[in-house]
């Protein structure tokens, strides 16, 4: 009965998705507000709909309703309650209803809250939205409804994949959807500035938050699925550049490169044309990642043709969306108004530096991935591109984006200074190099590490640097700065916190990278090992036991220098029901590196295989993501964010509310 | 191929342990690290560009699967045998065909996805540069419209005593 309700309800939110992807665009054609009022309650009425055929769902698991098929096959009697409801997005068709469900949040939310926005631009901006909205419900209900009956109910269900039951990745797509699916809201407005034909400093006023939401969670998303990686698949690596990986990785570089444009677009009314052509694209990287990941099509070719009607149905939205996109943007686009004039030099020519260097990484990624599957369609020949292809590629293309990081925000609008910024950032050059000349003593060799770090540290500097500046730290007195810190616009600090965030990830990647070691042995109860400064005691090895698995428990005594640091506990985890063992690493921090230990095969000897690490300022990677997204948090915190005009850049007018000026 | 090392019963249990754990739980086994820490050295570097052609885009470093086990012994067979990198390359790519390159060469039918980035940087560079100047160029070419006057009057009014 749940499961026939939740069904029922997707239905009626394809038809309200129908009704609001013609009504309200006619309407705003007509320049009918009646027609065109029709958006915001059928946008309400559709998330709700689908809100309530999740919770059906969600009812369905945790209630273990074996009668139906996806719950069958994901779920567990006696799987801890948490993952029985995470289960829910933990299979295809799930989690396409999780991404139709915060695509119509996305649409409700533009409806509720987009107040601002004139009447027109929102009419049409939700018939978009309801477009990819119904294309997906249909999707779902002809090829993938989770709602699906089994004939004879069985008794107990197949289990949820073990790697799944974890409550890093449980949480991990839905963050990193709402980072996918928010770039529709760009992608939104900038067909809807297309079909308006007008686009003005406002439009990128008002899809800047829609953006910055998106990209945070993308951020955080990207972070959370490395550190799961990390810590579950029991080698310590965090990035492999995994077409999975890959997916989630396009769409953030597009996003990041549209942020950096609309900000031209917002301040300068440069630049617009390119601007809606990213948010097309960006939205595009979203489509065809879901179709990557969705399609089979990346296991194996053939994988694709095994399930064929998928993969066709998501090609075919893949196609409509983002030629469709494409077509509009060749014919509409030199209709649009040419923007503001600027000099290579200047802060508008940084940020189109940053756009081609991030587009151009972003192609890169693009290629690499696509590649092998192209190349084998047309000509049969197989080749892989993996983790070295990008290394040699990607690496490159970031260095110059590195270095130009901390020129772009002291660079004036219109026409900049290169020497006097250069000037400027002298102090934050001098740090670099010292940072080089302490890995140069300290190390000695890797010349690229001792790089990597004066480059981070310039990041890390120029963007203090920045904040410096502003608020005349060294030249005013310290009340003057601390008044003028208070009140620099929000913005400014959330670009200068995205900029650290970026250096100290880079920190992160250079240590763990350049100096990470390991040890790879068999051990016996009683047998030592060291690593560094560390000496790891094999102590013994107890069975545990958890609601659906039991756990081979080992513990290790850590010595540092002799002296007792911490007990680490590593696991080989039996999962009964799938047989399936999984590796339970253990972590033990220190400061920012970490202690990494997992355990391999148990030998016909009694022995156990022991990976250990060190993972020297592992830890700096993720927390630089962290660093980024509260950079982002307060960029959106900033209330010219809120307002719906245009304003001039000084700070001081910028504070004032809105109202009184439009 | 054979492993004169190691005993029959021992590979079978490996690869029924391994068949059993579909976590690439681990890779690099303790019995196959070569004596020769410099062997050992390039062995890994050259297991980092080696595809396990059963896995999903794992280098046989990563992965625990019997096949990238039997390629890691092999590259350190080879290693011991006194091949260069190169050369252990060359023999698992006429084993194994291309696939096996986890970089792939640089050939004919690699030339667009390595002169991609390079190539697209460059288009970049240009179309900005031409569109800039054109730009310019226009710009520059007349003084803008004259005022309405109704523009005219908006102006006065603004800039007029009565503005602040």
């Amino acid at each position: 009965m749940i499961a026939e309700l939740g069904n029922y309800a997707l239905v009626l939110a394809l038809a309200v998705a129908l009704v609001q992807s013609v009504v309200p665009l006619y309407g705003a054609r007509r320049r009918d507000a009646v027609l065109m009022g029709v958006a915001e309650p059928t946008a309400l009425a559709q998330f709700g709909f689908v809100a309530l055929s999740f919770a059906a769902l969600v009812a369905c698991y945790v209630m273990s309703d074996f009668s139906v098929a996806t719950v069958f096959d994901n779920s567990h009697s006696t799987m801890p309650l948490i993952y029985k409801f995470t289960s829910v997005w933990g299979n295809h068709e799930g989690s396409m209803l999780l991404w139709v469900l915060i695509l119509a949040l996305f649409g409700a939310l533009v409806a509720g809250f987009g107040g601002n926005i004139p009447a027109t631009l929102k009419a049409t901006v939700l018939s978009v939205q309801s477009w990819v909205a119904a294309a997906f419900y249909l999707f779902i209900l002809i090829t993938s409804n989770p709602f699906q009956r089994l004939a004879d109910a069985p008794f107990e269900g197949r289990d949820l994949n073990p790697i799944l039951q974890d409550l890093g990745l449980a949480i991990h797509p839905p963050i990193l959807y709402v980072g996918y699916v928010g770039f529709s809201i760009s992608f939104s407005f900038a067909i809807a500035a297309l079909i308006e034909g007008r686009i003005d400093a406002a439009w990128a006023r008002w899809v800047r938050p829609w953006t910055l939401v998106a990209w945070m969670c993308l951020t955080l998303g990207i972070a959370m699925g490395s550190y799961w990686a990390y810590y579950t698949l029991g080698w310590g690596g965090w990035w492999f550049w995994d077409p999975v990986e890959n997916a989630s990785f396009m769409p953030w570089l597009a996003g990041t490169a549209l942020l950096h444009s609309a900000v031209v677009m917002e301040k300068r009314e440069a630049l617009k044309i390119w601007t809606i052509l990213l948010a097309i694209l960006t939205f595009s990287l979203s489509l065809i990642g879901t179709f990557l990941v969705r399609s089979g099509v990346l296991t194996s070719v053939h994988a694709f043709a095994s399930d064929p009607m998928r993969g066709v149905f998501i090609l075919a939205i893949l196609v409509l969306f983002i030629g469709g996109g494409l077509a509009l943007f060749a014919w509409r686009a030199p209709l649009l108004k040419q923007g503001g004039l600027f000099a290579p030099v200047s802060r508008e020519g940084a940020l189109v530096f940053n756009n081609l260097f991030l587009t151009t990484a972003c192609a890169t990624v693009f290629v690499g991935t696509l590649y092998p599957l192209a190349l084998e369609a047309l000509t049969g020949e197989k080749i892989s591109v993996g983790a070295p292809f990008f290394d040699a590629t990607f690496g490159p293309l970031f260095v110059p984006l590195l270095i130009a990081v901390p020129f772009g925000p002291l660079m004036a609008w219109k026409r900049g200074d290169l020497k006097g910024v250069t000037q400027r950032l002298t102090a934050a050059f001098v740090l670099a190099l010292l940072g080089v000349a302490a890995v140069c003593a300290i190390e000695g060799r890797p010349v690229l590490a001792a790089f990597g770090i004066g480059l981070a540290i310039f990041v890390i500097a120029g963007a203090i640097t920045d904040i410096v500046e502003r608020t005349g730290l060294w030249r005013a007195p310290f009340g003057t700065a601390l008044r003028r810190a208070a009140g620099l616009p929000r913005s400014a600090w959330g670009s200068a916190f995205a900029h650290i965030g970026l250096g100290v990830s880079l920190l992160g990647i250079i240590g763990v990278t350049q100096w990470g070691s390991e040890q790879i042995v068999s051990l016996r109860p009683g047998d030592k090992v060291s690593l560094r400064h560390y000496e790891f005691t094999f102590d013994g090895t107890t069975p545990r036991r958890g609601s659906n698995y039991s756990d081979l428990v080992v513990k290790f005594t850590v010595r540092r220098n002799g002296e007792r640091i911490g007990v680490m506990e590593p696991a080989k985890r039996t999962f009964a029901t799938r047989q399936m063992t999984t590796t339970e690493a253990a972590l033990l921090s220190r400061g920012f590196s970490q202690l990494y230990v997992s355990l391999g095969d148990t030998n016909a000897d009694g022995s156990i295989a022991v990976r250990i690490y060190h993972k020297p300022l592992v830890l700096l990677i993720w927390l630089g993501c962290l660093v980024m997204v509260f950079g982002g948090g307060l960029s959106l915190s900033d209330r010219r964010l809120r307002v719906g005009a245009p304003k001039p850049a000084k700070a001081r007018t910028a504070l004032q509310p809105a109202e009184q000026r439009a | 191929m054979t492993f004169p090392k190691l005993p029959m019963f021992l590979r079978l249990l490996v690869i029924a342990v391994v068949a059993m754990s579909t976590t690439p739980g681990f890779a690099v086994q303790p019995d196959e690290i070569l004596p020769d820490a410099k062997l050992e050295t390039r062995a890994r570097g050259l297991s980092h560009e080696l595809r396990c052609m059963v896995c999903q885009n794992q280098s046989i470093d990563d992965s625990d699967a019997p096949l990238a086990r039997d390629l890691r012994l092999l590259v350190r067979e080879r290693l011991k045998a006194g091949d260069s990198d190169a050369q252990v390359l060359d023999y698992l790519v006429a084993r194994y065909g291309e696939f096996v390159l986890l970089k792939p060469r640089f050939e004919l039918h690699t030339a667009v996805l390595w002169l991609a980035p390079i190539g697209l940087l460059c288009a970049g560079a240009v179309t900005l540069v031409v569109a800039l100047r054109r730009r310019r160029r226009i710009g520059a070419a007349g003084p803008a419209a004259p005022l309405s006057p109704g523009e005219e009057a908006r102006l006065a009014e603004l800039t007029g005593p009565g503005a602040h």
